[in-house]
């Protein structure tokens, strides 16, 4: 992607994260968080990762904040009046963000990474696949588990007591 | 420079192929339900008090009239919402086209033209992730109406959606496990391939149990009857859309009818062959027996763009009979079939078609 | 051209700093548990930058479980939103912070 386009969308991904943090009603920072993961996932495909990419759109984009709106919904919340913390805290939060973000820049300036040349199939979903279920299939089965606790779990604690 | 020009003249030619066929959709949805309840269809619209080309002066009428009504939102309401809902429901879905291969190859000069607008090799994917963005249109919808029956409309129509995505992706693990790729194109092109010598081998062969679960899934997906609960008219008024008028309204039925298209043009490729026509191949018909006719590269596309497009236009019908012939599932029966129907059998779909492949390779695999 | 990694991986510290200032800064747990999908998604990004940037095929891999995890971890934590709101009747975290009545 050319870096023109990048900016750009850099801009409008942080523009979005910002509207996510700060906006006082609930329902436009979940949509504001579905345009956030949409631009990630185009930075996804620009970075040759394509699989993933749509594998962000349908679990994040089209699961994940679907369920948030619906409990949003379900909760009926309304626009907040007093949407964040005291002046001191947010100051204080900010500041925090920037020297953060500071650090992480300074740490960047010192890693050497190579640009290496991609073998071919990167990205797609037979190199994933390959990798997923030779090196990585303890993990897979293992978050299966996880998978299976979490929706028990979740209906558990979600049910009217009886 | 070349290539986007290309890129652009495919993605026009299928926006506009998916909504003349949204239009003829419109054209049989009045005309075939006449038929089936035994009325003459719509044959009042007139212009300038020429009435003779019947069912079309309604089509005009009917659009027209939709743009040039009032845009009420109503009071209290969220207006960012009440805007982005309809481009939301919209949106997603026709996007979905690009993935959809209309035809074989085009050799224009020293080019081979792919005939598929976005040559994704995810494609399969990308179409489950469209669709599950349509879901936002349903949801906002429903919240930015400020009226309760809206909101029931859109919960449940949101809940039906994301239960039966799931039903039709696992359809289309099957196909997957079937074709052993996820890119369309690639799918198309398997189903020219013979079954002993002379049977197409399309995907209704290969998958039939799949061929079910994803026309159920996808009539539920797109909220038609008998799934149409979200916006039943005898119950919710419109549903989710009932505090939309005018162009909104418009948009949200053009989605109806995009997403009726959709499931045609997904069935037609999947299990129907897609573009193919039973024994053309690139330079002409070779019959099973023996003979063959060669034919020009420009009509071999020809044939094939005009296979899809029948293709398309008979599951278009098909939906819509289904439509005007059964009743309407109660919304506990809905979601009784996408969990406890569908998904059972979708699962089972998938590991009896694994084994089959399995076995069928033979040991070396 | 295409950017260079320390463009990718800048992004995603800004993302990721937003996400801890949303996480500190606001009181509606609903909205707090966004901030920590944004950190999540930002810590995606640079696993896959990095990914490409070392031609290995294990950071898409990681991605792929960090999605899958972050997708169970929202479902239960939303139960346990819910569940606490039926008690409490209210979203904010302030309120919700002791757990005696």
């Amino acid at each position: 992607m050319s870096p023109l386009i990048f900016l750009l969308l850099a801009a409008l991904t942080v523009a979005s994260a910002l509207t996510v943090v700060v906006h006082k009603n609930p329902v436009h920072s979940a949509c504001a968080l579905v345009l956030t993961l949409c631009l990630l996932a185009v930075f996804f495909v620009g970075l040759d990762a394509q699989l993933v990419a749509l594998l962000q759109v349908i679990v994040y984009a089209g699961a994940i904040v679907v369920l948030f709106l619906f409990v949003i919904m379900l909760l009926n919340l309304q626009v907040e009046t007093r949407a964040m913390a005291g002046a001191l805290l947010v100051g204080s939060a900010a500041a925090g963000g920037v020297a953060l973000a500071a650090l992480i820049f300074a740490a960047l300036g010192r890693t050497v990474a190579p640009a290496a040349a991609v073998p071919a199939g990167f990205g797609e979903t037979a190199a994933l696949a390959r990798q997923l279920f030779t090196a990585y299939l303890l993990p897979f089965e293992l978050t299966s588990v996880l998978l299976l606790v979490a929706i028990v779990g979740a209906v558990a604690l979600a049910r009217k007591p009886t | 420079m070349a290539d986007a020009a290309i890129t652009a003249a495919k993605a026009l030619f299928i926006i506009l192929l998916v909504v003349q066929v949204m239009g003829l959709g419109v054209f049989f949805e009045r005309k075939v339900s006449a038929l089936i309840q035994d009325r003459i269809g719509a044959n009042r619209a007139a212009i300038l008090g020429f009435a003779g080309l019947g069912l079309v002066n309604t089509l005009i009428a009917d659009p027209v009239k939709f743009l040039l009504k009032e845009d009420v939102v109503p009071a209290g309401t969220d207006r960012v919402l009440h805007f982005l809902a309809p481009v939301l429901s919209l949106v997603p879905v026709l996007v979905t086209f690009a993935v959809v291969p209309f035809g074989d190859v085009l050799e224009v000069g020293s080019r081979t033209i792919n005939l598929q607008a976005a040559d994704l090799n995810v494609g399969i994917l990308y179409i489950l992730a469209m669709v599950s963005l349509a879901v936002y249109g349903v949801v906002l919808g429903g919240w930015a109406s400020n009226n309760r029956w809206s909101l029931l409309g859109g919960i449940r129509g949101s809940a039906q959606m994301i239960s039966y995505e799931i039903a039709m992706g696992l359809a289309l693990v099957g196909v997957v496990l079937a074709y052993g790729t996820l890119d369309l194109q690639a799918m198309a092109r398997a189903q020219g391939h013979l079954l002993w010598g002379w049977l197409p081998a399309w995907g209704i062969l290969y998958q039939p149990v799949a061929f079910l679960i994803f026309m159920t899934a996808g009539v539920a997906e797109s909220k038609r009857i008998p799934f149409d609960l979200p916006e039943a008219e005898s119950e919710l008024v419109s549903g989710y859309f009932t505090e939309y008028s005018g162009p909104k309204h418009l948009m949200f039925m053009m989605s109806d009818f995009v997403e009726v298209v959709l499931v045609a043009c997904l069935v037609t490729t999947l299990f129907f062959g897609g573009w193919q026509v039973p024994y053309l191949v690139r330079d002409g018909f070779h019959l099973p027996w023996g003979a063959a006719l060669a034919l020009p590269s420009w009509a071999v596309a020809l044939l094939q763009v005009t296979s899809f497009a029948l293709k398309l236009v008979f599951f278009t019908w098909l939906q819509i009979v289904i439509r005007w012939t059964l009743p309407r599932f109660r919304y506990d029966q809905l979601m009784r079939l996408g969990w406890q129907g569908l998904l059972p059998l979708g699962l089972a779909n998938v590991v009896v078609s694994a084994l089959v492949i399995v076995l069928a390779a033979g040991p070396a695999a | 051209m295409t950017p260079p990694l320390a463009w990718y991986l800048g992004l995603s510290a800004v993302l990721f700093a937003i996400g801890v200032l949303g996480v500190v800064v606001r009181r509606n747990v609903i909205v707090i548990f966004m901030a920590i999908e944004l950190m999540l998604n930002a810590v995606n990004l640079t696993f896959v930058a990095l990914a490409r940037s070392l031609g290995s095929i294990d950071g898409q891999v990681i991605v792929f479980f960090v999605t899958t995890v972050a997708a169970a971890e929202a479902a239960v934590g939303l139960a346990i939103i819910l569940s606490m709101f039926r008690n409490r009747e209210t979203t904010n975290a302030d309120e919700l912070a002791t757990l005696k009545w």
